[in-house]
C-alpha cells in the first residue's frame, strides 16, 4: 500500500455498514506449532516460507505460504492478488467492444482464444452468427495458440526443473514462427485483439496461408526433436514420475480443467462435448492419462500438439474464401437485448467462460470472467503434500498457471 | 436429463421443504435458473450431484451479482370523490424493491456430458443479512470462487472452510464490486493526467496540472 | 519410454543438443538469432504501435483529415484520446467546410495500441504507426503527444502501410470524384 492511501468516507450506501466479516477473517485457518516426540521433547521446528511474489519459478506474482518440515511440505497456501486489475469492474464501465482488447491480457499467453471466448458468449447473447470463413480462421488461430501455449508451457517446466534454458529457446524458437504469424494477420504478436462480434476484424493477409502452412508442416519435425531431447531423458523421468499425483474424483469435484484434468484420467474436452465453432468437422483423438502426475501433464501436452497439427493441417487445406463478419454485426452502438449468457471454450489452460448479463444498455450490467487457472490453482496444497520444496516449483509449473488470468 | 421443470419437480420430490422456482432469462438462446432458498440449498445440492440421471458433479462457474434496490413509479387512475363529484385521477405510487445479493453457480455433468444447469442464491437482503449457505462441501472447486465472491460482494457464506479475502489485501475494507462502491481516495503522481484524473491531481497537488 | 541403458535418454538429448550446436554452422534455419540492432527483421505491414493523424498535402494544418467527430475519444478503451472541438471549421479535400480539433492529445502511457480508434474512424484520419524504437532519456516529457506531434503526411502512411494507403486513396478519391459530380449547395 503506497503513502498515498488515505481513508475516506465510505460510500453511502449499506455496504461497508453492518457486513460482519467472518470470524478469523484475514488470517490463514492454520497455527504452525513445532513438532514434539511423544515423550514432550520438541523434535523440531517446522519452518514457515513464503516462496515470495518475487521468485524465479512462481511463473508471474504468485506467493505460496509454504510450512516445511526439513524439506518436505507440511502445509502450502497460496496467495495471489498481486495482479487484480479489476478486469470485472472495467467490463462493467465499458463498451462491450471495449473490452475485447481487456480480454487480451486476461492471459496473455493466448489472447486470441481469449478473444474467441468473449466473441462467442457475445454473439450468444446478441444472435450473431459468424460466417464459414471466419468460424476456420478462428479454429486456425485457435489451435496455433495452443501448440505455442503448450511448448512455452514444456519450455518453462524444463526450466524450473533446472535445464537451464536449451529445452526453454528451442520452445521458443518454435513459437517465434507463430508470433510472426499472429503479426502479419492482427498486427500485435501477443495482444492480438483480432475476434469481433459476428466474425475477425480483418482478412488474411495474402501469402499468410502459405507462411502458416509452412510453419504448421515443419511443426511435427521440431516435436520429434523435442522428444527425443526430453521424453526419455532419466532425469526428467526421475523428477516427474509419481510426483504431485492428482486423483480422478477430486479432480472432478475441484471443477479442474483443461490438461490436467485430462492427465487424470477423465475424458472431458469441451471441444468435443460442447463442439462449439465448427469444431464437429475436424477428426482429433483426446489424450488421456492415466496416473495423474507431472509426467502425465507433460505428456498430454505434447500429445495435444500433435493433435492440434492434425486440426491444423485440415483446416489450412479446407478454409473457404468468404466475407469475414456477420452483416447483422455492429461496429458502434452495439447494444444487445437483455438477458445472461455463459459461453466456454477449451483454451490451452482449461475451460474459459464468460457470463455476461446484459440489460439492454451499450455495457454489460454483470462481466465475469471464468478463469481456469484460478481454479486448477484450489488442488495445489492436495497435490503438494508430502513432497519436497523443488517438487512443488515442478508441481506448479505443471498446473499451467498464468496471473494475469488468476487474478484479472 | 430432462427439462428444468421435471429436474424441479425431481428437486421439490426429493428435499422436502425446499422452495424452488425456475428464473426466466430474457435471452432466446439461454437457459431459465432454479432459484432455490437458502435452507435447502445444501440439499438440493447433494442431490443435484448424486443424483444417477442428473450427476451435476462439475461445478463450472461461481458468480456473484449485485442488484440494487429499484424504484419504479406506478400510476394507477384512482376514483376518489372530490368536492362532491366522483373523478378518476391519476395516481403515482413508488414501488420500493429491495436489492439483494446473488450467488449463481452453473453445473455441468463430466460423466454425462450434459448440462449446464444454472442455479441461483439470494441474500436476504444487502446490507446485514448478507448470507447463504457455502456449496464448498458439496463442490471442492467452489473454495476459491466462493471466497472471490466474499471478497469482491461481501456474501458471507456459512460453512465455507476457509473464508477470508483472496484477490484484495487483508486488510481492505470495502466490497469493490458492489454497484454503490466509491472509490478511495489514494492519488498518486501521474505525468499525463487528463479527464477526472486532471481533477484529483488538481486537488492534490495544486501547482501542477497543466492542461 | 525407458532405455535399456540408464543413461541412454540422456545421452539420446546431448547427441540432440549436439546437432542443434554444430548445425547452426552450417544450417541457415538453425541459427535464428538476429543481431539486433546491426540487423533487423523485416517490418510487417499490419504492425501497430501507436496512434497518428495523417494530413493530405504539404500543410498539415489545412490537409488534417480529423474532423473533431469524437467517435475516436468515445470508443477508445482506456480513453486516452482528448479532443476539443475548434469553432472555427476548414474546408475537406472535397470543398465542404468541417469541424476541426482544436486540441487532440494523445496520452501514450495509457495508450494500449487496441487499434479501436482507427477501426471506427469514419474519415481514415487515425492511423497506427510502426515505430517501436521510442526510448528517450526524459522520463515523462514525451508522454503526452499533441496535435503537432501527431499530424503526419499521407506520404508516411504510404510508407508504413502500403497497401491499406492505396486503398484509402482510391476510395477517398473516388468519394471526391462523386461529391464534384453531384455538387451539393455549401452550408452557410
Amino acid at each position: 500500500m503506497t503513502q498515498a492511501y488515505v481513508e475516506t468516507p465510505r460510500s453511502e450506501g449499506a455496504s461497508a455498514q453492518g457486513i460482519p466479516a467472518p470470524e478469523g477473517a484475514g488470517a490463514p485457518n492454520y497455527t504452525v506449532t513445532p513438532k514434539r516426540a511423544p515423550d514432550g521433547t520438541l523434535q523440531g521446528d517446522l519452518l514457515e516460507v513464503s516462496m515470495g511474489p518475487q521468485h524465479p519459478s512462481t511463473h508471474g506474482v504468485f506467493r505460496m505460504d509454504v510450512v516445511l518440515d526439513g524439506e518436505r511440505v507440511m502445509k502450502l497456501k497460496p496467495v495471489f492478488g498481486y495482479l487484480h486489475r479489476n478486469h470485472e469492474k472495467i467490463g462493467e464501465n465499458t463498451t462491450y467492444l471495449g473490452s475485447m482488447p481487456y480480454t487480451d491480457r486476461l492471459d496473455y499467453f493466448c489472447s486470441l482464444t481469449n478473444n474467441w471466448a468473449y466473441a462467442l458468449t457475445v454473439e450468444k447473447l446478441a444472435g450473431l452468427q459468424p460466417p464459414e470463413r471466419a468460424e476456420y480462421i478462428r479454429v486456425i488461430t485457435a489451435e496455433l495458440t495452443r501448440l505455442q501455449n503448450h511448448v512455452s508451457l514444456v519450455g518453462f517446466l524444463l526450466q524450473d526443473m533446472g535445464a537451464m534454458g536449451t529445452p526453454l529457446m528451442y520452445a521458443f524458437r518454435e513459437r517465434e514462427r507463430i508470433l510472426d504469424l499472429f503479426e502479419s494477420l492482427t498486427g500485435a504478436r501477443m495482444m492480438c485483439n483480432y475476434m469481433r462480434f459476428g466474425g475477425c476484424r480483418c482478412d488474411l493477409p495474402p501469402g499468410w496461408l502459405e507462411q502458416a502452412q509452412q510453419a504448421v508442416n515443419e511443426f511435427p519435425r521440431f516435436l520429434d526433436e523435442f522428444e527425443a531431447l526430453l521424453s526419455g531423458n532419466e532425469i526428467l523421468l526421475a523428477r516427474t514420475q509419481g510426483v504431485g499425483v492428482l486423483p480422478r474424483e477430486l479432480a472432478v469435484n475441484a471443477s479442474i480443467t483443461g490438461p490436467m484434468l485430462r492427465a487424470s484420467g477423465v475424458n472431458y474436452d469441451i471441444r468435443k462435448v460442447d463442439q462449439y465453432g465448427i469444431y464437429d468437422r475436424f477428426k482429433f483423438r483426446v489424450p488421456l492419462g492415466d496416473h495423474g502426475d507431472v509426467y502425465d501433464r507433460y505428456m498430454i501436452r505434447i500429445l495435444e500438439m500433435r493433435e492440434s497439427v492434425g486440426i491444423l493441417q485440415a483446416a489450412l487445406r479446407d478454409i473457404p474464401a468468404g466475407p469475414i463478419v456477420d452483416p447483422k454485426a455492429k461496429l458502434r452502438g452495439f447494444r444487445p437485448k437483455p438477458g445472461e449468457v455463459y459461453g466456454r471454450i477449451e483454451s490451452p489452460k482449461g475451460e474459459l467462460g464468460f457470463y455476461i448479463i446484459s440489460n439492454g444498455s451499450p455495457n454489460p450490467y454483470r462481466y465475469r470472467v471464468r478463469p481456469p487457472s484460478f481454479i486448477n490453482l484450489t488442488i495445489l496444497e492436495d497435490i503438494c503434500l508430502g513432497h519436497h520444496v523443488a517438487d512443488v516449483v515442478i508441481i506448479l509449473g505443471s498446473v499451467d498457471i498464468v496471473m494475469g488470468e488468476v487474478d484479472r | 436429463m430432462g427439462t428444468l421443470d421435471e429436474i424441479k419437480a425431481r428437486l421439490e420430490a426429493a428435499v422436502p421443504g425446499a422452495s424452488i422456482e425456475i428464473v426466466p432469462n430474457a435471452n432466446p438462446d439461454s437457459r431459465p435458473s432454479l432459484l432455490v432458498d437458502n435452507p435447502h440449498a445444501l440439499a438440493v445440492a447433494r442431490f443435484l450431484r448424486d443424483d444417477p440421471s442428473l450427476r451435476f458433479e462439475y461445478a463450472s462457474n461461481v458468480t456473484g451479482v449485485d442488484w440494487l434496490d429499484t424504484v419504479s413509479q406506478e400510476k394507477r387512475n384512482v376514483k376518489q370523490v372530490i368536492d362532491g363529484v366522483e373523478r378518476e385521477i391519476e395516481q403515482t405510487t413508488e414501488l420500493k424493491k429491495p436489492g439483494y445479493l446473488e450467488v449463481v453457480y452453473h453445473l455441468y455433468s463430466m460423466e454425462l456430458k450434459h448440462g449446464p444447469v444454472v442455479l441461483r442464491l439470494r441474500t436476504g437482503n444487502r446490507t446485514d443479512n448478507a448470507r447463504v449457505p457455502s456449496l464448498t462441501p458439496v463442490w471442492r472447486g467452489a473454495e476459491f470462487q466462493e471466497r472471490e465472491v466474499y471478497d469482491l460482494y461481501g456474501i458471507i457464506f456459512d460453512g465455507h472452510p476457509d473464508l477470508r479475502r483472496i484477490l484484495m489485501w487483508d486488510e481492505f475494507k470495502d466490497f469493490p464490486m458492489r454497484k454503490d462502491y466509491v472509490e478511495p481516495d489514494d492519488y498518486e503522481y501521474e505525468p499525463t493526467p487528463h479527464d477526472d484524473v486532471l481533477e484529483k491531481a488538481r486537488r492534490h497537488y495544486p501547482v501542477e496540472g497543466k492542461s | 519410454m525407458s532405455a535399456p541403458l540408464l543413461g541412454q535418454g540422456i545421452f539420446k538429448g546431448l547427441a540432440e543438443t549436439a546437432r542443434n550446436f554444430f548445425g547452426s554452422y552450417v544450417k541457415k534455419d538453425r541459427l535464428i538469432t538476429v543481431q539486433y540492432p546491426e540487423e533487423r527483421l523485416p517490418q510487417t505491414e499490419a504492425a501497430r504501435s501507436f496512434p497518428v493523424l495523417v494530413y493530405d498535402g504539404d500543410d498539415w494544418q489545412k490537409g488534417l483529415r480529423c474532423v473533431a467527430c469524437l467517435i475516436c475519444e468515445k470508443e477508445c478503451p482506456p480513453q486516452c484520446i482528448y479532443i476539443v472541438k475548434d469553432t472555427v471549421r476548414k474546408p475537406d479535400a472535397a470543398g465542404k467546410l468541417q469541424f476541426q480539433p482544436r486540441v487532440f492529445d494523445i496520452d501514450i502511457s495509457v495508450c494500449m495500441s487496441c487499434q479501436i480508434c482507427v477501426e471506427v474512424c469514419p474519415f481514415d484520419a487515425i492511423k497506427m504507426d510502426v515505430q517501436y524504437e521510442l526510448s528517450t532519456g526524459d522520463r515523462f516529457g514525451t508522454l503526452l503527444l499533441r496535435k503537432q506531434q501527431l499530424a503526419k503526411p499521407n506520404q508516411y502512411y504510404h510508407q508504413i502501410h502500403p497497401t491499406e494507403a492505396a486503398e484509402v486513396d482510391a476510395h477517398l478519391s473516388a468519394d471526391k470524384a462523386k461529391a464534384k459530380a453531384a455538387p451539393t449547395p455549401k452550408p452557410a
